[in-house]
């Protein structure tokens, strides 16, 4: 008996109720302040005059809710033991996960390139799925700048943006196709990326991050008032679809050419396209993946990491701030804009609508939720991201809410993402020694 | 020259706001060195918050305009208070002596959830408030324009200047203020010399979101409709004045304030009102570039 009940006393000792129950009390006395206006009143009839609706059980729910949540949180904090402070050490999943990454990502792409041919997939399933590859490669790019770089960029649909109208405008007035607007479209994206860049990377990380979201709408404003050229809020539409070495996807191809369909002699059928753009956007975000897992072991992909990590001392050691973050701004820059096309091609239809800020926090969240710089945490969080608000009306309504909760939660718990992964790629001394505070 | 006058009047007014917004940035700033991104939201809570009170109090039958308007500011002022005081007990203080950009991603998160928040608790369309305060004077008539300046205007001017003195003697003269300045200069000099500094830092959020209130409702009386998503642009406009201004100085925000509202009236006076955002954020990245520490602001020097 008395061993049994020696570990007992100290912990039931050190709860303090009195202090608890003052503690709790406050917190549903903030809460109470806190949901009283906004949601114990509800502003309803737009038309006219509006008018109230009183919702006062929603407010004594929230404050019983928060009361007992604190409670139970410092209730298990004594029990537990006061959790340490959060270390950015990653979880034991996040641990698996980083020692078996060359297995899963193997295991990833086979399921991946296998997809199509599953028997559960369906139309439905492939359009799902290439929506989250190409959030997977805007994250993937976005990556290589806040990632790798360390630079904070608000504003990464501009260049999501430029790609999409620089493809479909080349396409509308000189007629190219998506094979050869491809390329130009990246070049545009990075060219735009290194105009914002050169005058604003000097500045200080935070200075930038407003300064992107700042060029991040005034392209939107642009692309919104520029009617003759970008046909303002009414978009553009009638993109042509990408060709598969020239072979349309289309049932009665125009005199001349031969579709698809006929050159292979297989039956018509729609699923051929979506198929398709599928394994396109999958190629895609493949080389974006291969090109940043290359880049990061060549002398600016170091460069990058040091100046992340440090950025007198990489001023001190030679390298040039301005220019390496400027390839850094542009080859992310460059990724977006090849996910544009790509975005334009896929949906033939295009409008400034599809550029807000809200698409920049997204793909940034993406990042974020993943682990800056992991490329396998970006493409979890791109799924989640995208499927979590298929699964349901209600989802959409709270997918942002639950976005913008993640991310505060991530950076008070886990500052380096739920795939930690920040770390250097190589290092002078072995792990443990001189281990670098973030 | 009326068309000019009657500019320069609605340039002052919307300055007077973006000045009140800029002050939460600069206050936060010199003492953290935080871009509260969330502070927008806090504005757009204070206008949810001062149009419900309207409401309540139209309800509760008190309808003498000067002492609604009173109360509705004291109602707005407490709980938008409380707002500012929660997002930096949840979402920042967790954060001190994180990485570098933590405090803004999560700034952000939180402008997200708030936006998001009172989207789902309030319903997405626009809400109109029938004018509380009508009339005005008119100063001059020139052919068939007219310059004037209505009661709001004026009632906007006069508070934002009332509000300006009473901050300045906080700052200035009590216990608060002079914890305030030392936070700014040292923060762990500053703890050392007693300074609480967790409780100066709480306040100063505290007394930013309540100016951002007052802000919020002066907007919902001027323009008579808000949505959830005002914050965003205000907000961003805001930070400019503070940039402009010298971000970390008050008087520079609120000189910040009136100088952007000033080029937004005349540019949409002037020119078009599509691109009067684009001269915004303009102002913005040329402020950055060739005056960083903006018109009143102190040089940052860069240690290792």
């Amino acid at each position: 008996m008395p061993a049994a009940a020696r570990p007992a006393v100290p912990e039931a000792a050190r709860f303090d109720w009195t202090r608890a129950l003052k503690e709790a009390g406050l917190a549903a006395f903030v809460a109470f302040m806190l949901f009283l206006p906004l949601m114990g009143f509800r502003l309803v009839g737009a038309e006219g005059r509006l008018g109230l609706e009183y919702r006062p059980h929603w407010v004594v729910i929230g404050v019983v809710v928060v009361f007992f949540g604190h409670l139970l949180v410092s209730f298990l904090r004594a029990v537990r033991g006061v959790p340490a402070a959060p270390s950015g050490r990653a979880g034991p999943i996040a641990r698996y996960i980083n020692t078996h990454a060359t297995w899963l990502a193997v295991a990833g792409v086979a399921l991946a390139f296998a997809l199509p041919f599953t028997p559960f997939a369906n139309r439905y399933v492939v359009d799902v799925a290439t929506t989250v590859l190409i959030y997977v490669m805007l994250g993937w790019g976005l990556n290589i700048v806040v990632g790798l770089a360390g630079l904070l960029d608000l504003g990464y649909v501009a260049f999501y943006a430029v790609g999409a109208y620089s493809y479909a405008l080349f396409a509308q007035w000189f007629g190219l196709g998506f094979w050869e607007a491809l390329p130009i479209a990246g070049v545009l994206a990075a060219t735009f990326g290194i105009l914002l860049g050169f005058p604003v990377l000097r500045l200080r990380g935070d200075y930038l991050a407003i300064v992107t979201l700042g060029f991040g709408e005034i392209i939107r404003i642009v692309l919104l008032n520029w009617y003759p050229v970008t046909r303002g809020p009414d978009g553009l539409s009638g993109i042509p679809r990408p060709t598969f070495f020239g072979l349309a996807f289309t049932r009665r191809p125009p005199e001349g050419e031969v579709a698809f369909h006929q050159f292979f002699d297989i039956p018509y059928s729609g699923l051929h396209r979506v198929i398709f753009l599928y394994y396109l956007i999958l190629l895609l975000a493949l080389l974006t993946n291969w090109f940043v897992l290359r880049i990061r072991k060549l002398p600016v992909g170091r460069a990058w990491e040091a100046l992340r990590e440090d950025e007198i001392a990489s001023k001190a050691l030679g390298i040039n701030p301005t220019n390496t973050k400027l390839t850094a701004f542009a080859l992310g820059a460059m990724f977006g804009g090849f996910a544009g096309s790509f975005f334009a091609t896929r949906q033939g239809f295009i409008s400034p609508e599809s550029f807000t800020f809200i698409e920049s926090a997204t793909i940034l969240a993406i990042v974020v939720l993943g682990g800056m710089g992991s490329q396998i945490g970006v493409v979890l969080a791109a799924a989640v991201i995208v499927i979590l608000p298929e699964l349901g009306r209600e989802f959409e309504q709270f997918r942002m809410l639950l976005f913008g909760a993640a991310m505060v939660g991530i950076m008070v718990w886990r500052p380096r993402g739920l795939l930690a992964s920040r770390e250097p790629t190589i290092r002078l001394h072995a792990k443990g020694e001189g281990e670098p505070s973030g | 020259m009326y068309y000019f006058l009657q500019q320069l009047i609605n340039g002052l007014t919307l300055g007077a706001m973006y000045g009140l917004i800029a002050i939460g940035y600069s206050m936060v700033y010199g003492i953290i060195g935080m871009i509260n991104f969330a502070h927008g939201e806090i504005y757009m809570i204070g206008a949810f918050i001062s149009i419900i009170s309207f409401l309540l109090l139209g309800v509760l039958g008190i309808t003498w305009v000067p002492l609604a308007l009173l109360m509705v500011l004291i109602l707005a002022m407490i709980f938008t208070a409380t707002y500012g005081w929660a997002v930096e007990r949840l979402a920042y203080r967790p954060l001190r002596g994180s990485f570098r950009l933590a405090p803004l991603i999560s700034a952000i998160g939180m402008s997200i959830f708030l936006q998001n928040y009172v989207q789902i608790l309030q319903g997405a369309n626009v809400k109109p408030l029938p004018p509380v305060i009508t009339g005005g004077y008119v100063l001059g008539t020139e052919g068939n324009f007219t310059v004037q300046i209505s009661n709001i205007q004026i009632m906007i001017m006069l508070l934002t200047v009332v509000l300006m003195v009473i901050f300045s003697i906080i700052i200035a003269k009590t216990p608060l203020g002079r914890a305030q300045r030392a936070c700014e200069q040292d923060l762990g000099m500053a703890a050392l010399c007693g300074v609480n500094v967790d409780r100066t830092i709480s306040l100063t959020f505290v007394m930013g979101a309540a100016l951002a209130a007052v802000a919020g409702l002066m907007a919902t009386l001027y323009y008579g409709v808000i949505d959830f998503f005002i914050g965003f642009l205000a907000g961003i406009k805001a930070f400019t004045a503070a940039v402009l201004g010298g971000i970390g100085s008050i008087p520079g925000a609120m000189l910040g304030g009136l100088l952007l509202g000033l080029v937004e009236a005349f540019w949409s006076g002037y020119f078009t009102t599509e691109y009067k955002d684009v001269a915004a954020f303009s102002i913005l990245v040329i402020v950055l570039i060739f005056l960083p520490t903006g018109l009143l602001g102190k040089p940052e020097i860069e240690k290792v």
